[in-house]
């Protein structure tokens, strides 16, 4: 899929508490996701993201706690894909998960505001404003047919399916 | 005779039909243990729900622990606890745990024996991982995961690589898991074992008990780690046996299985350590930590890390007979009502209490930043805990620094950050 649309620019180490704090977990819901997304890393994201926005950041993204909350909370703020140099384990596979693309791919370019055009099928990623491109690592066969699916619960599903014949 | 295998590799590969397993492979595991809490569980349930499979896959295998925000300090913490409930009512399961039996979700399931050497637990909750400790291989997931797992009993994992981490030697006094984990993390990174499986070796912990063990592997994913594991021994049979309702099996890794890695370090010149503010990997010598002259505002001690009796009798020890200073806070926690009661019996609430702490029922609480102990703008906490990210314990302008529990208990007396032989 092609993907296009502008740039919020974080550093190195953002953590769960960062992306989706704590003080919020008391309510899973979409909106009160949205409404607190990446506060504790830049307060003003949640009124300036707009829907087909990208994410970039730099090492070990989603570093801390298991919750799902944290990618759900990106999904739900409009961004479809995260772009960072590298992942923290569960986050990687909570956003495959939940089908939120993440690509692992060279983000010291990338600056915030800058419009970029990302195909997460060659994982080609064209910073329109520097008129650069870089090329992101490949999502492993079995995660991009989970994400493909629509994530492991529609992929459950297709599988009870199967089951059922 | 195939490869020589890891502990990970053995146990994973024993809970797949694959006739052999290797780091990288994605595989179908079956898991012994699904585990959720207060946070986390209330999304698997609706997912588990959108399934439509209707029966869990094992009412047993399933452990439901509201522990985060639990006796509850919200209304909508509180119906998120009613949805386990509910959940536990109508799929009978087996380990649910009302608040009163209920304690910190990683110090009670080993406490009641509910997991085990030899298993593959998955739990939504990343310091699932503290399992490891018993010889199982324990992994952090999320809600989506977990709901497949109720569904079905089994799980995608990628076999990870494992790096060898050993301490070699005996422990000076007040070194404990606590500090050789942080030592650790300093020297590899939150990063460090990305993906990876650390499996810890060495004479260094036939002078530590279970409880060193059981904080080690609980911060192995602050190095961004997939598990911590032990090699099961005496010491974990000794923990063991008396626990477990069901069968166990002590894996070995192989003489000859291949490492990514193998880190040797020396115990005995390592001291107390204090990870300072915003992560677990910023951690220094308690030495140079007090000399900084760091004036705290409150102290924490307990968690899944580092809130078990051992912990506690460790701080009472210091504290008796003692005050904490004026104007800072104590708030003690013990993990599970197992260990408060201990506490209890052995005098050591009464020494916490008449040093001026808070003791509080057992509960995550301010660990995460979730209540009881909330810091304001501008104050900083030492804690026994896992976690010391912008804004973890309050306010995204306060400030959290990690340590064992004995530099906890000297540094509330004191009220700056400060080693235990500065009160003795
Ligand atoms: S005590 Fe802290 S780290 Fe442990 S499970 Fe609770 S919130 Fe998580």
């Amino acid at each position: 899929m092609i993907f296009s649309g502008k740039v919020f620019k974080f550093g190195d180490n953002i953590d769960t508490d960062a992306i989706i704090p704590a003080r919020y977990l008391n309510d899973s819901s979409d909106e009160n996701l949205r409404k607190h997304c990446m506060e504790d890393a830049d307060e003003s994201f949640p009124s300036k993201v707009s829907k087909g926005d990208f994410i970039a950041a730099g090492n070990n993204f989603g570093c801390g706690s298991s919750r799902e909350h944290a990618p759900r909370a990106i999904k739900v703020s409009g961004v479809p894909v995260v772009i960072a140099k590298s992942f923290a384990r569960i986050f990687y596979r909570n956003a495959f998960n939940i089908g939120l693309f993440i690509l692992e791919a060279d983000t010291d370019g990338m600056d915030n505001g800058d419009i970029l055009e990302v195909d997460t099928d060659t994982g080609e990623i064209k910073n329109k404003t520097k008129n650069t491109v870089v090329k992101a690592k490949p999502i492993p066969k079995f995660m991009s047919e989970l994400v493909n699916a629509g994530g492991l619960i529609a992929y459950a599903k297709k599988k009870i399916k199967e089951g059922k014949k | 005779m195939g490869r020589p295998l890891t502990i990970t590799e053995k146990i994973i590969q024993n809970h797949t039909d694959n006739e052999a397993v290797a780091p990288g492979d994605i595989v179908n595991a079956r898991v012994d243990i699904a585990l959720g809490n207060d946070i986390t569980a209330p999304i698997a349930i609706k997912e588990f729900e959108a399934i439509g499979i209707g029966e869990v896959f094992d009412r047993k295998k399933i452990a439901l622990v509201p522990d985060h925000f639990v006796p509850n300090k919200d209304i909508l913490s509180a119906k998120q606890a009613k949805m386990l409930r509910d959940f536990a009512k109508e799929h009978d399961i087996e380990n649910y745990f009302e608040c009163g039996e209920a304690g910190v979700e990683h110090a009670l399931l080993p406490e009641k024996g509910i997991v085990l050497p030899g298993d593959l637990v998955v739990g939504a909750d990343s310091h699932t991982c503290t399992y490891g400790a018993l010889g199982a291989f324990a992994t952090g997931v999320g809600s989506t995961d977990l709901a497949y797992a109720f569904a079905f009993g089994e799980l995608w994992l990628k076999v990870p690589e494992s790096i060898k981490v050993i301490f070699e030697g005996k422990p000076k006094k007040w070194v404990s898991g606590k500090d050789l984990v942080l030592y650790l993390i300093g020297k590899i990174g939150v990063e460090g074992a990305n993906y990876m499986a650390l499996e810890f070796a060495g004479s260094t912990f036939k002078h530590l008990g279970m409880s060193d063990r059981f904080t080690i592997s609980n911060m192995a994913i602050e190095a961004g780690a997939k598990s911590g594991i032990f090699e099961p021994d005496e010491i974990t049979e000794d923990y063991v046996k008396d626990r477990a309702k069901r069968d166990y099996i002590f894996y070995k890794s192989d003489e000859d299985a291949e490492y990514a890695k193998v880190l040797k370090f020396n115990t005995e010149s390592i001291n107390p350590q204090v990870a300072f503010p915003h992560l677990p990997e910023n951690s220094v010598d308690i030495n140079e930590a007090s000399a900084k002259n760091i004036k705290i505002d409150q102290s924490v001690i307990g968690s899944c890390t580092n809130g078990r009796i051992e912990d506690l009798r460790i701080a009472a020890e210091i504290l008796k007979g003692k005050k904490i200073a004026k104007y800072s806070r104590l708030i003690v926690i013990p993990a599970t009502p197992d260990i408060y009661r201990a506490a209890a019996k052995e005098g050591l609430i009464d020494i916490f209490m008449d040093a001026g702490a808070v003791v509080s029922t057992p509960t995550c609480g301010p660990c995460l930043g979730g209540y009881m102990g909330i810091l304001a703008d501008g104050e900083r906490a030492i804690s026994s805990t896992n976690r010391n990210f912008k804004g973890r314990m309050g306010d995204v302008k306060s400030e959290v620094y990690l340590a064992n529990p004995a530099v906890c208990a000297a540094s509330a007396i004191l009220g700056k950050i400060a080693g235990p032989d500065e009160v003795s």
